[in-house]
């Protein structure tokens, strides 16, 4: 008894198994072929409209080759012109000023002193992880 | 996982570079390898401000951490400008 309803049981689960691995398949067939279009329809209109600002990094591809404004962790701001940046904002920067910012406590009078400390640099690659805000040039200026 | 600044690093074999870290401690030395986490091996190594690190003095090979870098001052007849606009146009398409 149990041995028949055991075997009635056995290609059940096989052909549900045949189908479920025939959807995977399947899945995985039409994969490429979603990305593809994905893409296509990506690459299509990036050459239509290269100087569009879809998302956030656009804005620093544009300024490529510019003088830009990086305010950077532990109060630190860089002025260069941006040469190379990727996704994480690591960048290598041309002619840069950087200005440190510190602020001292008066021993006698608890006043706060702000001091900047300025100093550049030719070449000078930055570490994205310690980049707070990036601003194009100021083409008003 | 971008290549641009890996593949940069990597033509810089060889030579001089100052690595500030987010301690502020400046390592100059010579650039011995990188990786993909853009972790560095320096050679012939000294302290940039010796007076206020002497610990470091006897340091004459590092590895450093690729998460401890603040910046890499990079020598100025290292960096090809043109190719590093193309390399960064490149990643910006296709990343």
């Amino acid at each position: 008894m149990t041995v028949k309803s055991g075997a009635r049981v056995l290609p059940d689960v096989f052909g549900r198994f045949l189908t479920l691995s025939r959807i995977v398949a399947l899945k995985i067939l039409l994969k490429p072929l979603v990305y593809s279009l994905c893409t296509k329809g990506r690459t299509g209109m990036a050459t239509e409209e290269d100087s569009a600002v879809k998302e956030p990094l656009d804005l620093i591809r544009l300024s490529l080759d510019e003088r830009i404004y990086v305010k950077l962790r532990s109060d630190r701001e860089l002025r260069g012109k941006l040469h190379a940046y990727d996704q994480h904002l690591n960048m290598i920067l041309g002619d840069v000023e950087e200005i440190v910012t510190t602020v001292e406590i008066d021993d006698e009078t608890y006043e706060e002193i702000v001091r900047t400390t300025r100093r550049t640099v030719p070449f000078l690659f930055v570490r994205g992880d310690g980049v707070i805000l990036v601003s194009p040039p100021l083409r008003t200026a | 996982m971008t290549y641009l600044f890996f593949s940069y690093f990597k033509d810089l074999v060889g030579r001089e570079v100052t690595v500030e870290l987010k301690n502020d401690l400046a390592i100059r030395g010579t650039l011995h390898s990188v990786d993909q986490y853009l972790n560095i091996k320096l050679e012939n190594t000294r302290v940039v401000d010796q007076d206020k690190y002497p610990h470091m003095l006897s340091v004459r090979n590092c590895f450093i951490r690729g998460s401890v870098v603040r910046y890499v001052q990079l020598p100025p007849d290292g960096v090809d400008i043109e190719l590093l606009h193309d390399a960064t146009r490149r990643e910006a398409r296709g990343g």
